[in-house]
């Protein structure tokens, strides 16, 4: 059987983008400090609305506004119940989670199997024949393009510019950074509110784009606790995030073709198998952390340590310092 | 910049930390600010500074009366504090932590800001690598990288608060070098430490508070025992316990040296026999908490032994401590030592040294209220520790202690009590030493550390001097705190 | 302090006053009223809906039941885990593992000996797989540094695929496997029921006695006193002597039991399908996470919510039969009232702080 790489390439980054932006989202309002656990459910609730909304409108455009209004609001309450109210994000994120996707299941009953508008094909003109970078990159549709370069504009704000320094020192240490004239209650807001809309943005390439419509269940199911987990292993940092969305978009899409290989296994094996090997990595990623580690590796031999120490420390996540935690001015 | 501060008062619950502080600070002068831990000078700075406002009183900057309401605020208007623990970002590097919160515009120009930095930089002899991370930089470096930054922002008066407390004696030659310098350019520098010795070096005048108020003003050069007596009171305390009965050893270091991310505590030998009294004292940081949770077991020394009646416990675990006799009560009431969220009874129960598999919660009442009569605890069985006051959750701390142990590790064991109950609790551990038990306290009170111990142990930067109570006045142990003797 | 944990709901400081609570019902009652009334049908009627499809004849009533009893011994189980202040998000695989071992055991010894004694059997596997599961979530994190959250979710996920292997190969139907699950047990391996009322007294028995133990526990062992000193000041507990690692493990391993148990139930139970298949667990252990945050871990209050959500939960899934609305109504009211009732939560305390200053 013979594979175009690059076609295989270009699929997976037309798959690629739901998550991206979700992950790219969290990222985000984690770095400024605060956990958005709601991201299952808001997925889902989102992509409904875009497509709802890009129905009877008729507009892909609104479609994706309503989207990320809602992923919006659902951060808001976030934000609200535990920056002004002080309760625990988690529990707050988690009933939320919930709700987000019963609502959806609820409203979009009767929009189940309906055919709607979808994101158009836009090949860019002069360059989407370009041998191996043409299909990957110049042959998609506006929300593939769009995601690419959030990729590059989320890096470019957080590294480059002065508010992007801001929010770094602002989820690592709020008291410095409100010394140094950052209002920290409303920019938690702010990236909170902001995250929630990529995360709309994220639903809603699901269900005009990627997995056009809706059903019950959608299928999406689970994706929001992997892009959770993605943001972790990507160290907070969006281009290592967004390189670990594709990595699991790549093991997905692996996984399906295997499917085809070895029809005899069930479907089911090969869209879980990502779960346990998000397990793995989380385990790889923050085992350079514990306390244990130090001593086992005293007990080995030199040179294993030495690549051992050096690959634990390339994996190593440190999370923003002051994630989860409540900001009291004193 | 000329500073006036004018009857400063600040109030957190009952407890007055500023009470009609009136100081006044020359431009381009090396002013000190002295005072123990709790004068209330940690406080006056930061209302200064804008991290705080005050109940009453006013800032006068340059004559004009300011309000001050944000710490970037204050920065704008010229004034900037260094802390002890600088607030600085360690996951980011030194280029950014310099570039954060300064007004540039939406692009950063690393480049520009990079040649700015080392260009400052250079000129106090500082030396960065920009690119370097934080967290790999010493105290003293990011010290310097703080200073500045505030420079850089335009800053006319630097208030330092306790910065000599963990960096090389080099460094602190260079920052002191630093401070002069600036002062020569006309800033205004204030000096806020505990160190007798380096305020007289270094500063030109010195403001001493106590008890939140300030107790005097002096140009320097001035004697140590004016500063001693204007910081600590009247310098007629004399050391009591002279010849104490005592047993074998319980305690014994031997050449052991612990350390921390800042300090270290190198080579301390000393033996604790049975029934002896030892304070701790030295102001915050000069390592007796090192030593005292070493000796709890919470803290692993990284050369030497300790033994705890002649077992060698060097290296084991907490819980091996607790079976070999060993109590720790620490200095977080809430934090470290009761439970918020659970009552007096709970609390007895949780220490019952021989719990079945259910909870004799009748035993557990009666030994509650048993230890509420003993420590005279202003409060009943069924309160939750939270609702209690103060000093009620210190005679608490106090009561929990289990009924017979080897040693009493203790840290500000009477703090935020008054003077009756001091005696009161004193008594009941004395007796305990009448039975053998030794203890190690901590105290930042020299009256209870002169009248309560048999020996003290003096911390200063981490070095340490054994000094008898027998005999020992205030001025001399003042002195010691301050840093005499240490060279 | 890893900011993750529930650390924050051990030390609530305000319980949601009565006033509060009934507030907060009713306002989640209209929110649903509002949703429904977008989707073009009468509050009312879905209302009047959801109860007769809770309480309209014996049969649905013992659904109810039915329902009840694995979210009982969930809530009890989470009681344990708050206690010591993690999030057990491991739940549902929990209830899964509990399944499948109980299945498992089923299936052996099927034919060799009298049933009640292999249902007791199975009992005790389904504890012991659901134990084992809940503690794997405590040794990640413990050990491995990986949050619970994390670790519990993809254990959920494992246990899940787990099923879809099981049912689909080695336990799978004689003839075609399918996702329905495995063969189902004969009846005389169900629990014994009455006749006409087709649920066991023993399902909600059992959950009414694990509530009742678990309060015992907390609230009576030394185990569970220094469990929720564990969850209220970890550097308190520590400082005391209480070995941290052992007993959280000891905690996640008790939940994670009874959360076994659940599974158990979901298997033998009368009216259940008395066979393994996938998401067997059903979201009754998140149900549970629901129902422990919305009274505010009190035992007392937990047994008769959980009955409500039961009612809930069952009653709704009228709705899809015979309105063409989706069942997951239910989960609407239910998440409403939660997050009503933690934003209420808040706002009583942050008036009350306000006011003490």
């Amino acid at each position: 059987m013979t594979l175009d790489i690059s076609i295989l390439i270009a699929s997976v980054l037309a798959s690629s983008p739901p998550i991206l932006f979700a992950v790219l989202g969290e990222t985000i309002t984690e770095k400024a400090g605060v956990i958005n656990l709601s991201l299952d459910g808001s997925m889902l609730l989102t992509a409904l609305v875009g497509f709802v909304v890009a129905l009877h409108t008729g507009s892909v455009l609104l479609g994706f506004c309503g989207a990320m209004a809602v992923g919006a609001l659902i951060a808001w309450m976030i934000a609200f119940v535990s920056i002004t109210l002080h309760q625990p994000q988690v529990a707050t994120g988690f009933v939320l989670t919930l709700l987000s996707r019963d609502l959806a299941y609820v409203l979009g009953n009767p929009y189940a199997h309906v055919p709607g508008p979808q994101v158009s094909h836009t090949p860019i003109p002069g360059l989407f024949d370009l041998p191996i970078v043409g299909p990957i990159l110049f042959d998609q549709n506006p929300v593939v393009y769009l995601s690419l370069l959030a990729i590059f504009l989320v890096w470019v704000y957080v590294d480059k510019t002065r508010p992007g320094l801001n929010l770094q020192g602002l989820g690592e240490r709020p008291a410095a950074a409100f010394v140094r004239g950052v209002n920290v209650t409303v920019m938690r807001y702010v990236y909170t509110l902001v995250g929630g809309a990529l995360v709309g943005l994220g639903g809603a390439s699901f269900s005009l784009m990627v997995k056009p419509g809706w059903a019950r269940p959608y299928g999406i199911e689970g994706t929001g606790w992997i892009a959770l987990a993605i943001v972790i292993f990507g160290g907070w940092q969006p281009i290592r995030a967004g390189l670990g969305a594709y990595f699991f978009v790549a093991l997905q899409t692996a996984a399906s073709l295997l499917q085809s290989v070895m029809p005899n296994i069930p479907t089911q094996l090969f869209s879980t198998l990502p779960f346990p090997l998000m397990i793995l990595t989380l385990l790889l990623v923050t085992l350079g952390n514990a306390e244990w580690t130090n001593r086992v590796l005293n007990h080995l031999p030199e040179g294993m340590r030495r690549f051992l120490i050096r690959t634990l420390k390339a994996l190593r996540t440190v999370p923003p310092a002051s994630l989860g935690a409540i900001f009291r001015k004193e | 910049m000329k500073v006036e501060l004018r009857d400063i008062s600040k109030h957190f619950g009952p407890i007055r930390a500023n009470d009609g502080v009136t100081l006044s600070i020359e431009s381009g002068t090396l002013h000190g600010l002295l005072g123990e831990n709790g004068a209330g000078k940690s406080t006056l700075m930061k209302i200064l500074s804008g991290f705080l406002s005050p109940d009453r009183g006013e800032i006068l900057l340059d004559g004009k009366p300011i309000h001050l309401h944000s710490p970037a605020q204050s920065i704008a208007v010229g004034v900037g504090m260094l802390h002890q623990d600088p607030l600085d970002f360690s996951a980011l590097r030194v280029i950014d932590n310099f570039l954060l919160g300064s007004p540039e515009s939406w692009w950063l120009d690393r480049h520009r800001i990079r040649n700015r930095l080392i260009e400052l930089a250079s000129q106090f002899d500082f030396r960065f690598n920009p690119d370097a991370l934080l967290s790999d930089l010493s105290i003293g470096e990011r010290q310097q990288l703080e200073i500045i930054r505030l420079l850089g922002l335009g800053v006319r008066v630097l208030i330092l608060d306790e910065p000599t407390t963990a960096i090389s004696s080099q460094q602190k030659e260079k920052l002191f070098e630093t401070l002069r310098r600036l002062t020569e350019q006309g800033k205004t520098v204030v000096f806020v430490s505990h160190k007798l010795e380096e305020v007289r070096s270094l500063c030109s005048k010195v403001s001493v508070m106590a008890h939140g108020k300030i107790t005097g003003e002096v140009p320097m050069p001035c004697p140590t025992e004016e500063l001693v007596q204007m910081m600590f009171g009247q310098t007629v305390m004399v050391g009591k316990r002279c010849a104490v009965p005592l047993g074998d050893p319980v305690l014994e270091l031997e050449n052991v040296t612990v350390s921390d991310w800042r300090l270290e505590v190198k080579s301390l030998s000393l033996e604790v026999p049975a029934g002896e009294v030892i304070g701790l004292a030295g102001l915050e940081g000069s390592g007796q908490h090192l030593v005292l949770k070493s000796c709890a077991g919470l803290l692993r020394p990284s050369v030497g032994h300790i033994r705890i009646a002649t077992q060698e416990m060097t290296g084991r675990p907490y819980r091996d401590f607790i079976k070999a006799g060993v109590a720790y009560m620490p200095a977080g009431r809430l934090e470290e030592g009761l439970i918020a969220g659970m009552t007096l009874i709970e609390h007895a129960a949780l220490i019952d040294e021989n719990p079945r598999f259910f909870v004799d919660w009748a035993f557990a009442a009666k030994t509650a209220a048993q230890r509420i009569e003993a420590y005279n605890i202003k409060g009943q069985p069924g309160t939750l520790v939270e609702e209690l006051s103060g000093g009620n959750q210190q005679r608490t701390l106090l009561a929990l202690l289990p009924s017979q142990s080897r040693l009493l590790l203790m840290e500000h064991p009477t703090r935020g009590l008054d003077m009756e109950s001091t005696e009161y609790i004193w008594k009941l551990l004395l007796n305990r030493t009448q039975q053998g038990t030794a203890i190690l306290f901590i105290s930042s009170d020299l009256d209870e550390l002169l009248d309560r111990s048999d020996r003290i142990l003096i911390f200063f930067e981490g070095k340490i001097r054994i000094m008898e109570t027998c005999g020992t006045n205030l001025l001399q142990l003042g002195e010691s705190i301050g840093g005499k003797g240490f060279e | 302090m890893n900011p993750l944990e529930a650390k924050a709901l051990n030390n609530w400081e305000s319980h949601p006053s009565f006033v509060v609570r009934v507030f907060a019902i009713l306002l989640a009652l209209v929110f649903s009223a509002f949703v429904l009334l977008i989707l073009g049908t009468s509050p009312l009627d879905a209302f009047a809906l959801i109860l007769s499809g809770a309480f309209g004849s014996l049969a649905k009533l013992a659904y109810v039941m039915t329902a009840w009893a694995p979210v009982l011994l969930c809530s009890a189980g989470l009681l344990v885990t708050f206690a010591a202040g993690v999030w057990n998000i491991g739940i549902e695989g929990q209830i899964i593992m509990g399944a499948v071992f109980a299945t498992g055991l089923l299936q052996l010894l099927q034919d060799s000996l009298s049933p009640a004694a292999i249902l007791v059997l199975a009992a005790f596997a389904g504890f012991m797989g659901g134990a084992l599961w809940g503690m794997l979530a405590g040794a990640l994190k413990l050990y491995g540094n990986v949050n619970e959250i994390f670790g519990g979710l993809g254990l959920n996920f494992i246990a899940g695929s787990l099923t879809v292997y099981l049912v689909l190969g080695p336990w799978k139907r004689p003839g075609i496997g399918s996702t329905s699950g495995t063969q189902p047990f004969p009846p005389s391996l169900w629990l014994p029921a009455f006749n006409g009322f087709q649920v066991s007294p023993i399902e909600v028995l059992l959950g009414l006695v694990a509530m009742a133990l678990v309060t015992l526990a907390l609230r009576g062992t030394h185990f569970g006193l220094k469990l929720r000193a564990i969850g209220k000041n970890l550097r308190a507990a520590f400082l005391k002597g209480i070995p941290l690692n052992q007993y959280m493990l000891l905690a996640f391993g008790l939940c994670g039991g009874l959360a076994g148990l659940a599974g158990w139930v979901l298997v033998v139970g009368t009216s259940a399908r008395h066979n393994l298949f996938p998401l067997i667990s059903s979201g009754y252990g998140f149900l549970a996470i629901l129902v422990v945050l919305l009274t505010n871990l009190s035992a007392l209050w937990s047994v008769p919510i959980s009955f409500f959500f039961a009612v809930i939960s069952m009653g709704s899934l009228q709705l899809a039969l015979q309105r063409q609305l989706d069942s997951s109504l239910g989960g609407v009211i239910q998440g409403m009232l939660v997050l009503l009732v933690l934003v209420a939560k808040g706002f009583q305390s942050r008036i009350l702080s306000r006011r003490e200053r």
